[in-house]
């Protein structure tokens, strides 16, 4: 019932097969990934590469997975329409009920799905914060699948923290981070948790073990 | 959370969540394809010992759209003909491998009975005059959804056979756990012998209510449990508990009117009022699905506590 029981909060939690739990007071501070303005500069990047890829913002709809890839995917949009001139419709995708650990933990929620635009014969971008074992990806791949048929779907994400358990790569990366599967990738936007900007990596008290 | 079998087993966090979860069901069932894989791999019994069409419906099709199997009891062409017990019976489907029974029966207590029997989740879906805990939900749901998410102080008139009536004792206890007003409305002879325990205030003049509430909750009345008259006339009734197009004037422009199904038009509610902007009626029997799918999700998927 809690929020931090919320699966999902993928900063704390995108676990694969084992689940991990995260408690903040076993965990520390190791290193600043990003500040705002590293964080702005990969965005901006990202837009451009949206935007290449796809020769254009013709007939692309962002899709952010609950919950900071949907402030990324809004984010996206603003530069893409500053860019390219072009509106590019946002959604939100909650994928909770398409997961695979569904009844091996706690599974809720995080929003609701909401779809802008009829997806069919439109190239639909993923957007996320953090790629990791890649099942919230997979998750999204299915949910997609229930709401249209989209002409492609392209993955965005601001970090991809490596170990995928399931063979999905991202077409646009903010940030290749090689982790530790003991670390912790955070991801913090002004929207949803106040303050500034960042991306920072933590770890176990303990420190270097596994 | 295992099994929800009164409504008193949520408190009003649990009710929110139901209801917060309720919000992304809702949005499936809009869908082309109004299905997800939350509970592939489940099975639900639906074993009804009682006539229904919406619940036992609305159950299975929520399983449906979960992606459970669901197994249907038909009564009038099962062992319990040939007089097997109630515990045989369950006893039977949970030795199938079945993950939830979708239970109703004429006595009241027998799904809390059954989930002493055993291990698989209870849902209770209408216990003779005791409770009917997921058409309070999907009320509070719908209400909700008109009136605001914060329910407190608003203004609620129950009308109707309250004795009798398992989705009054229910639906008025969740209406009071989310902090409303909760007036019933009844002759005395359909009030209940005692208020102890109900949250709710009652009166037996309709009339004097009607400029005082946000929402009237029409019961149904039911003819096939009229054994001693409780009133002496249909007519009578009407003409002082019916909700006739003439009380319907007298109500605020805003107030809805809801009601559990199935109508008697003419009789608690006028057809014109079930058909009026205010009346919400259908809406409650769509969200059903939803609500009966957020249920189905709390107690075999997401393995959530439930506050």
């Amino acid at each position: 019932m809690a929020a931090a029981n919320r699966a999902g909060d993928k900063t704390q939690n995108e676990v694969g097969a084992e689940p991990a739990v995260f408690d903040n007071e076993s965990f520390v501070f190791r290193a600043q990934v990003f500040d705002a303005n590293d964080l702005r500069r990969a965005l901006t990047r990202m837009a451009h590469e949206i935007i290449e890829r796809n020769h254009g913002a013709d007939n692309l709809v962002l899709l952010g997975l609950y919950t900071r890839g949907v402030a990324i995917a809004h984010r996206l949009a603003v530069a893409i329409a500053f860019f390219d001139a072009r509106e590019v419709p946002v959604g939100a995708l909650d994928v909770a009920f398409f997961r695979d650990d569904i009844s091996l933990r706690p599974v809720s929620p995080l929003g609701t799905t909401e779809i802008p635009v009829d997806i069919s014969d439109r190239t639909v971008v993923l957007v996320d914060d953090v790629l990791y074992t890649g099942r919230t990806v997979r998750s999204a791949l299915d949910a997609l699948t229930e709401i249209g048929r989209p002409r492609a779907v392209q993955l965005v994400v601001l970090v991809d923290r490596g170990h995928r358990e399931i063979p999905i790569r991202a077409d646009s990366v903010g940030k290749n981070l090689p982790t530790k599967r003991t670390e912790d990738v955070r991801v913090r936007l002004t929207e949803i948790d106040g303050g500034s900007d960042s991306i920072e990596l933590w770890g176990p008290v303990d420190g270097d073990e596994a | 959370m295992k099994n929800l079998l009164s409504i008193s087993d949520l408190d009003q966090a649990g009710i929110i969540e139901v209801c917060d979860l309720t919000d992304s069901f809702l949005t499936v069932t809009h869908r082309d394809i109004p299905k997800v894989p939350a509970l592939r791999g489940k099975t639900v019994a639906s074993v009804f010992y009682e006539d229904s069409t919406r619940t036992r419906l609305s159950f299975e099709t929520a399983a449906k759209r979960l992606s459970a199997d669901v197994m249907t009891m038909n009564m009038s062409s099962s062992s319990v003909q040939k007089g097997e017990s109630l515990r045989d019976t369950v006893q039977t489907i949970e030795a199938m491998g079945v993950d939830a029974i979708v239970i109703r029966h004429r006595h009241a207590g027998a799904p809390n009975q059954v989930a002493t029997w055993v291990d698989l989740s209870v849902i209770n879906a209408g216990d003779g005059r005791h409770e009917h805990p997921t058409q309070a939900l999907l009320d509070v749901y719908t209400a909700r959804r008109h009136l605001g998410d914060d329910l407190s102080g608003a203004r609620i008139a129950i009308v109707g056979d309250i004795r009798r009536s398992r989705v009054a004792r229910s639906t008025a206890k969740a209406f009071a756990q989310m902090g409303a007003k909760v007036t019933l409305v009844a002759p005395p002879t359909m009030l209940p012998d005692s208020l102890a325990g109900w949250p709710v205030t009652a009166t037996s003049d309709f009339d004097e209510i009607l400029s005082d509430v946000d929402l009237v909750y029409l019961l149904r009345i039911q003819h096939e449990r009229q054994d001693s008259m409780a009133f002496p006339s249909l007519r009578e009734y009407v003409s002082r508990y019916g909700l006739t197009n003439d009380r319907a004037t007298r109500l605020g422009p805003e107030v809805l009117i809801m009601h559990p199904g199935p109508m008697n038009r003419g009789v608690e509610i006028s057809p014109e009022v079930a058909e009026s902007d205010a009346s919400i009626i259908t809406e409650q029997v769509e969200n059903g699905v939803a609500v009966r799918m957020a249920v189905l999700y709390l107690l075999l998927g997401s393995g959530a506590p439930v506050a």
